[in-house]
């Protein structure tokens, strides 16, 4: 049965990614992604019982770093891409909400 | 009739672990002392396109001596996470944080608390810290509060909220931060509070975080549900945030606590919801969220491969946990006849309880002895001159001289004050500073015998009272023999020579 | 002498002998762009004053016969989605249209030192997402074999620099076929190493655990040169193999008699162009004539590849692009922001493209509560399936021989309409990510014109073999020595 991805979804996620759409927008998207998510279930034919997901599978060894401080960037050239920046701040517009 | 609630608590802590380096870049993690913002900053920590990050071996060990010290099993195969969402602070948009399979998991603590009592009228905490009320301890109940994992995540920047913007600070972003987060084990605020200031005395046992809650290393939130008594249903709880010192963490619980208890009474329902604290108000506040649920969208960190801890290197970690608190506590027990209080006193900072013992090591005065010196004058001292345990250059051979010479009468208590406040502030040797003030007690009894008589001599209003039945005067008499001698005079000598000479008098 | 059709080594051989200098080989190849990059359209940005001062500066290490590496000297161009300090790096974006980095890549630095000349930065699907270049968001690259083409992608501009003759090699970057596809229609060699045999370091990531740094050059033996040189444990990347980088050159002569190469039955099915099966058998035949022993093999969780790739690709590209946010770096849209909020909505509503859109918003699906064991960890137990299969049949077969597209390159703007159609054609291609195995695509014939690719998929770590198997092909074979008509 195919599954449809509501534009009501769609704003929903579009949101949790934050970014801006559209009626029209979230319209066309619903549609593509009904048929795209309709193609990944594909994926439930595959019987996976006691198969271990491969993100769990770990290298040989840990890469890890001692605890030792290295030298930091300079403030200017982070800053020199800034949007907006204040007394050595990255400054953005209110913040609301918690 | 208002039926009893019991409240069911659970906490998370997150606490700052202290490390010279981030959690996942070789930045500097002492923000804290950084002179400007953004200078301990690098591609990693400030989200820049393609930066990776390492993992810091030596937070790794230090969130494992933490999970071993509240005695949780460590996970030999654990895993990073991706927390996702959307905040100035959090320069990837996601944090790295553990999910699924945290580094430590099922342990626990034990705490103290007041006898079972209902909550019709939530007890209000009365302080900080030490400070706190204490029930007698034989109304005290204990009981285990379960940690359900202690995980590895890295901290956010820091925000500053100006009028019409905010400014952002990264030199804080990435530093190591433990959570660590409990069942809902706790049923009172005292349990709470007992709770938190266990885990904060452990961390700092472990030398891994500061406690110092006023520079935000160490932050509390927590979760309040209630229910009715005798039921174990787990009713709809809210979550406090951002509670920064013990004081905020009583009281925020005690109001929800309340609150929650009016709404039922009153027919209504708790929403779950994410409250914050206000502390000026000393109430609890909607924080209304945007997003209408959090969804953090939790994935496996592509980025950090799976951690695996040998069993070796566990086995090494845990030979580096020192004894704690409540170890020591009993220790201090059986080995130096303490009582519980006092003992629970001394263990209550590692430093104290190490500077005691060297005092008690080098001192022929008995422990309790040396306990009450330092629960007594020294402690009045750290508080007077707002200094604490680690400023303190005084050596314990010398306190435990000091200590000593009051047991041998060579110097009065009075005297020993003087010269305790006079060596914590400037140092030096009680020996010489006795001879130099000249504060050796008088214990010869001719030398007091004849300011007794002086004094009787020039007294003899008083003397004719006392002679006629008003025998309080003689504490008067007593004061003047301490005035006499500048207090060096053995108070026990020139009591018996006083009475003596009054005595003789009335023939 | 025609320089945009040397070798990297014949390049190396008149650099060492004083027969041409760095600084005019470069200023041939800037005239070159100049002169042809107005139709081919492959680079975004072009580092003219940086690549004459590297070139000099390589001349002068050549001079006093100091620190010279048969890359000291070469130009070359580079994806640009790796991070080069002080040259802007766009991953064809108009979120990053001025984004100028403050740090390089590791593989950056690693061709610095090597004494490599930055000729400039190529174009790319954004960030990646894409198979045909078409989704930049500054213009569309066109196959030099045919302009009306497409190069293929999401490498397409660094492919179409190579066959070009706009640079001596390129660095591509492969999350599920960027370069071998692309290699394949624009017939140059290209290699998808293990992954984490590269660092990623500087990368401006797609897919964290499926993006792979790989070289594209005109020859196998290139191909071997430059992984040496870029190769290798990096410190600063905690995926990367700690294993010590073989000297691939050295070995690259010895016989590849005996060795077994596997056909995997369930690439060669129905769907297939038929100049490029054809080209396929005769490649084959090939081989069986090197003295290869040739063997069925299957990977019977193939069809399953395309949606484990994209569904994982979705998720970790979701978190991944979280950062491009409008505040620290990059595009920022601030009109009536009243809240930062705003800035994140408008910013990325802007400056992302409609399949980055797409990419980030079913990814965000995918791992969303409710949905993140149907999809997320689904991909994820399949994906270990896949490798498992990979594994199964390296059990049998030293390396396998698979198309790298189901077609030769079609037409710009021939399946931009409908988004799946685009993913199906990187139905060869995308298995080897997940499983991370290494492939090289080498060019071994043309249909109607337009050059045919071959992938050889090796085990974990064995480029050794692909570059052997590959480079004793080239021997035998010139697919790989043709010029298309610019």
């Amino acid at each position: 049965m195919p599954q449809t991805i509501e534009t009501k979804t769609v704003k929903h996620i579009a949101f949790l990614v934050r970014l801006g759409i559209s009626e029209e927008e979230a319209q066309k998207f619903s549609r593509q992604f009904s048929a795209i998510i309709d193609y990944f279930n594909m994926l439930n034919e595959v019987d996976t019982t006691n198969v271990p997901p491969a993100s769990d599978i770990a290298n040989a060894e840990n890469v890890l770093r001692d605890d030792i401080v290295q030298p930091s960037m300079s403030r200017e050239e982070f800053l020199k891409n800034a949007p907006q920046s204040e007394r050595g701040y990255i400054k953005v517009p209110t913040v609301l909400g918690d | 009739m208002r039926p009893t609630y019991e409240p069911v608590i659970g906490l998370e802590i997150h606490a700052e672990l202290i490390t010279n380096s981030k959690m996942f870049c070789g930045c500097s993690a002492n923000y804290a002392s950084a002179p400007e913002p953004n200078t301990n900053i690098c591609p990693v920590c400030t989200g820049l396109p393609g930066a990776l990050p390492v993992a810091n071996k030596k937070a790794i060990e230090l969130a494992v001596l933490v999970g071993l010290a509240l005695n949780c099993s460590v996970n030999k195969h654990n895993t990073f996470a991706r927390k996702n969402y959307y905040y100035p602070d959090l320069p990837k948009g996601y944090q790295i944080s553990q999910y699924e399979l945290p580094i430590c998991e099922n342990g626990w603590l034990e705490v103290e608390f007041p006898s079972p009592q209902t909550h019709q009228t939530p007890p209000l905490p009365s302080g900080e810290g030490r400070g706190v009320r204490e029930t007698p301890l034989s109304l005290r109940e204990r009981a285990r509060v379960r940690v359900r994992r202690v995980h590895i995540e890295e901290d956010t920047a820091k925000l500053f909220h100006e009028k019409n913007y905010a400014l952002v600070d990264f030199n804080r972003a990435g530093v190591p931060l433990l959570e660590i987060v409990s069942e809902p084990d706790i049923h009172s605020v005292e349990a709470a509070l007992d709770y938190a200031t266990k885990v904060r005395a452990i961390l700092r046992y472990l030398g891994v975080n500061s406690g110092d809650m006023e520079k935000g290393v160490l932050r509390f939130e927590a979760n309040v549900s209630v229910r009715p008594v005798d039921s174990d249903e787990l009713r709809t709880r809210t979550e406090i945030k951002n509670l920064n010192s013990f004081r905020a963490l009583t009281r925020a619980i005690a109001y929800e606590i309340e609150r929650q208890i009016q709404i039922y009474e009153s027919g209504g329902a708790v929403v779950q919801e994410t409250l914050g604290w206000d502390d000026v108000r000393g109430m609890t506040t909607s924080q209304r969220s945007k997003e209408e649920a959090h969804d953090y969208r939790y994935f496996p960190e592509p980025d950090l491969p799976p951690l695996q801890l040998s069993d070796e290197w566990i086995e090494s970690i845990r030979t580096r946990l020192p004894e704690l608190p409540e170890a020591k506590t009993a220790r201090f027990i059986s080995d130096f006849g303490l009582t519980l209080s006092e003992a629970r006193f001394l263990t209550s900072e590692r430093t104290l309880a190490d500077y005691f013992e060297r005092v008690a090591a080098k001192a022929k005065s008995p422990a309790r002895t040396v306990h009450s010196w330092i629960a007594g004058e020294f402690m009045r001292y750290l508080n007077d001159s707002g200094k604490s345990i680690e400023d303190v250059t005084l050596l314990p051979e010398s306190f435990a001289k000091l200590i000593d010479m009051v047991t041998d009468k060579v110097i009065s208590g009075n005297s020993a004050k003087v010269v305790l406040n006079e060596m914590l502030a400037s140092g030096g040797d009680p020996e010489q500073i006795v001879r130099e003030k000249n504060l050796a007690q008088v214990s010869d009894e001719n030398q007091i015998q004849a300011i007794v008589e002086k004094i009787l001599n020039d007294n003899p209003a008083e003397v004719e009272k006392y002679l006629a039945g008003k025998e309080t005067l003689l504490q008067w008499f007593m004061g003047q023999v301490a005035r006499a001698t500048k207090g060096k005079a053995d108070p026990n000598v020139a009591k018996e020579l006083l009475v003596k000479s009054l005595e003789e008098r009335r023939k | 002498m025609q320089f945009h059709t040397l070798t990297i080594r014949q390049a190396h051989q008149l650099l060492i002998t004083k027969q041409l200098s760095s600084v005019e080989l470069t200023q041939a190849i800037l005239g070159r762009i100049r002169e042809i990059d107005s139709k081919v359209k492959s680079y975004v940005t072009v580092a003219e004053e940086l690549a004459l001062e590297q070139a000099k500066k390589a001349d002068e290490r050549i001079a006093k016969g100091e620190n010279v590496t048969p890359l000291t000297g070469i130009p070359f161009s580079m994806k640009d989605c790796i991070s080069t300090r002080g040259v802007r790096t766009t991953c064809s974006s108009k979120i990053l249209a001025n984004y100028i980095p403050q740090y390089n890549a590791t593989v950056t630095n690693k061709l610095v030192e090597a004494g490599a000349v930055l000729l400039g930065k190529t174009n790319m699907d954004e960030f990646g997402m894409g198979s045909s270049c078409e989704n930049s968001a500054f213009f569309n690259t066109h196959n030099p074999w045919d302009l009306t083409r497409v190069p293929g992608g999401s490498s397409g501009g660094a492919a179409a620099s190579l066959a070009a003759g706009l640079c001596l090699f390129s660095i591509g970057e492969d999350t599920g076929g960027s370069v071998r596809m692309p290699a394949g229609f624009c017939n140059v060699t290209g290699i998808k190493p293990t992954y984490g045999r590269v660092s990623r370091y500087g990368l401006i990531a797609l897919a964290s655990s499926f993006d792979c740094i790989g070289p594209m050059t005109r020859d196998v033996y290139d191909c071997a040169t430059v992984l040496e040189h870029i190769a290798g444990h990096d410190p600063h990347d905690s995926t990367t193999y700690q294993t010590p980088v073989p000297k691939y050159t050295a070995s690259i002569h010895q016989p590849i008699r005996k060795m077994k190469l596997g056909i995997p039955k369930e690439y060669f099915i129905a769907g297939m162009e038929a100049g490029v099966e054809s080209a396929l058998q005769e490649a084959i035949r090939q081989f069986e004539k090197l003295g290869m022993e040739i063997h069925e093999v299957s990977l019977p969780h193939t069809q399953y590849a395309l949606p484990v790739y994209y569904l994982l690709l979705f998720a970790e590209a979701s978190a991944n692009l979280a950062r491009f946010d409008g505040t620290r770096f990059g595009l920022s849209v601030a009109e009536g922001a009243k809240d930062v909020i705003d800035i994140y909505l408008q910013t990325r509503r802007e400056g992302f493209g409609d399949e980055v859109k797409r990419r980030i918003m079913l990814g965000a699906y995918a791992l969303s509560a409710g949905y993140y064991d149907a999809y997320y960890l689904k991909a994820q137990k399949v994906r270990t399936l896949l490798r498992r299969d990979f594994e199964s049949a390296f059990s049998k077969v030293d390396l396998l021989l698979a198309p790298t597209c189901p077609t030769t390159a079609f037409k710009l703007g021939e399946k931009t309409s409908d988004p799946l159609e685009m993913y199906l054609s990187d139905i060869y291609v995308v298995a080897t990510n997940p499983a991370g195995v290494p492939a090289i695509a080498l060019p071994c014939g043309f249909s109607n014109n337009l050059p045919v690719g071959m992938q050889l998929i090796g085990k974990h770590l064995d480029e050794q073999t692909l570059f052997q198997v590959a480079h004793a092909y080239q021997q035998v074979t010139d697919w790989h020595k043709k010029i298309p008509p610019l």
